[in-house]
């Protein structure tokens, strides 16, 4: 079974539009890609129907804007420092614990964190992010051609950084 | 020299609520030395970036401001326009409007009562730490957010920054029939409300009351959402294109949020507690029933029991949701056409946190020439540092933790929305 890819994020609000980039090249590509504003009952009712999923967002981080971080959700819990940017204390980060503690997280759930600096309205992409939009497409999109099976992109990895 | 012990609190980033923004506290044994809630989210410049525009761009562009009270952004612009331009909506849009925001106080409230202000009560770090211990309770908090978010969706086109909203009505309207898959889950959700409510009315609540001045919407016959007079428990009573005259907005230094007062009588109160206290007589039967069960008497001026009255005001929504669907029959059309004309325009809204008020001015063409948005927290904001002048003495002799997390959740009892407000939390408790 392949892998179905959520992607979060506000294309008004600079970098916080890199998961919505992703999820547009990839259809470009030919590689199907749900777009979500990150609204945690939306995103949590998506993870609860699904056996395999690649989530993807902007975060919030100290590193290098484009910086990217995958984690495997299913071995550890995602970082709030990192999540802190979402509707009302109630976004992703939230949504992906809040399915955990009530055990409704896809079997697979890996995580894309495009580290952003920049999220005021109407800010361009910081320099760095760009790229790596289009990093984080060709890899999944690689693992999407490949028929590689999700669990095993991260096989026995954590937490990586790209 | 004075051997009086002093202390500073400090919340460098204040939790579970939208946006940035610290809090401030300096004791000098009991006694407070100084309050500060500093909104520190740059500004956001929406009231510039209208200036230009074509009107008929601001329902869209106004959503944007805030991602938990788009709707009332939306609805407080087209009313302010539509009485620029002096057109009367269809009695359909009008009860459509009122569905619509029936949908976006069911979500904010929910999230608010559950997520981010039960946790306080119940001794949790957050929403997400309370659920293995209230399982039940987190899926119907969960349920009751996602009927909110499905009136938003079937109404607005999607559950954030909805796209259907336009001077003069909505883009599309739905058919009688989509709307009636609401009434099964409507049900429930009034039913959950009143277990809500009977759920927080069980929470232990500070001894604190304080002598407000509550200031609402207030219609003939209809708790406020869209339409009424601005009134007040101390004999205001205006027109919105009178708020001006009445209501100042002030630059502190330590905010990038204005402090808005009432002129020459100082804080005043918006939101759920000013609304109930006004217009109680208002409510359905099933609300005011549920209040009474609560123990809710008026007027009620604890605000660490505006969870109970969000929770009445929950009840409210769904009968209110139901009590729409059930006379809607759609509007001859979506909207109607809107002749352009150089004028002035200005409305208030109940948001769910409380009175959102805007003031457009459009020339000939119908651009925008001025744009006055005043939110509902920078109207708290004032009155949240007044509550904690008033409670900070009572926890003096309390470890600066437990005094951190009681103000925490004094601030929170307003639901305070920074995010909105910049145009705001982080606690520092200074003891001197």
């Amino acid at each position: 079974m392949t892998f179905q890819v959520i992607a979060c994020g506000n294309l008004d609000r600079g970098d916080d539009a890199a998961g919505l980039l992703v999820a547009r090249r990839l259809r470009q590509l030919g590689v199907p890609a749900h777009e979500q504003s990150g609204e945690a009952c939306v995103l949590m009712e998506s993870l609860a129907g699904a056996e395999k999923v690649i989530l993807v967002d902007a975060v919030a981080a100290e590193d290098e804007p484009g910086t990217i971080q995958a984690w495997n959700a299913n071995l550890v819990p995602l970082p709030r420092e990192s999540f802190c940017c979402s509707t009302h204390a109630f976004g992703v980060r939230e949504a992906v614990e809040l399915a955990r503690t009530l055990g409704r997280l896809p079997r697979t759930l890996i995580v894309y964190g495009i580290a952003g600096r920049n999220f005021q309205m109407g800010a361009p992409l910081s320099p760095g992010v760009a790229e790596a939009v289009e990093r984080v497409v060709q890899r999944i999109a690689t693992d999407f051609f490949s028929a590689t099976s999700a669990e095993n992109l991260f096989a026995g990895t954590v937490r990586e950084i790209i | 020299m004075s051997d009086v012990k002093s202390r500073t609190i400090k919340v460098d980033y204040l939790a579970r609520v939208e946006g940035e923004g610290s809090l401030y506290v300096k004791l000098k044994g009991n006694q407070v030395q100084d309050v500060k809630l500093k909104i520190f989210e740059p500004p956001r410049l929406f009231e510039a970036l209208l200036r230009g525009r074509h009107f008929s761009e601001v329902p869209d562009i106004v959503a944007r401001i805030c991602g938990i009270c788009p709707v009332a952004y939306q609805m407080s612009a087209v009313h302010a326009l539509e009485r620029a331009l002096e057109i009367q909506i269809d009695p359909a849009v009008r009860l459509l409007r009122r569905l619509f925001y029936c949908g976006e106080w069911i979500e904010s409230h929910a999230l608010h009562v559950y997520m981010l202000h039960a946790p306080d009560f119940l001794g949790y770090q957050d929403f997400i730490q309370m659920a293995p211990d209230h399982r039940h309770i987190v899926e119907r908090a969960l349920r009751l957010k996602k009927i909110g978010n499905l009136i938003m969706t079937i109404l607005g086109g999607r559950e954030i920054h909805p796209v259907s909203v336009a001077v003069g009505g909505f883009y599309k309207v739905p058919a009688r029939r989509d709307l009636l898959p609401l009434v099964d889950d409507l049900k429930w959700a009034l039913q959950a409300s009143l277990e809500t409510a009977k759920w927080v009315a069980g929470f232990d609540f500070p001894d604190f009351e304080q002598d407000y001045e509550f200031v609402s919407l207030s219609h003939p016959s209809e708790y406020p959402l869209n339409e009424g007079r601005i009134v007040s428990n101390r004999g205001l009573n205006i027109g919105a294109s009178e708020y001006e005259k009445y209501f100042i907005e002030q630059h502190v230094q330590h905010s990038n949020a204005l402090h808005s007062i009432l002129r020459g009588r100082g804080s005043y109160k918006v939101g759920p507690m000013a609304r109930f206290n006004l217009n109680y007589e208002k409510l359905p039967d099933v609300a005011k029933e549920a209040a009474r069960e609560c123990g809710l008497s008026l007027p009620c001026r604890n605000p660490f029991r505006s969870i109970v009255v969000r929770a009445i005001e929950l009840v409210f929504a769904c009968h209110e949701a139901l009590r729409v669907i059930e006379e809607y029959q759609p509007p001859s059309a979506p909207r109607q056409e809107v002749p352009v004309h150089s004028n002035t325009g200005q409305a208030a809204t109940e948001a769910p946190r409380g009175l959102l008020y805007h003031h457009y001015k459009l020339d000939q063409e119908g651009l925008i020439t001025l744009a006055k948005i005043v939110p509902p927290t920078s109207q708290n904001q004032k009155r949240i540092e007044d509550d904690l002048w008033q409670f900070v003495p009572r926890l003096a002799e309390m470890p600066t933790e437990e005094i951190r997390w009681k103000c925490e959740q004094a601030v929170r009892n307003y639901d305070p929305c920074i995010s909105c407000a910049t145009h705001f939390i982080r606690l520092n408790l200074e003891r001197e």
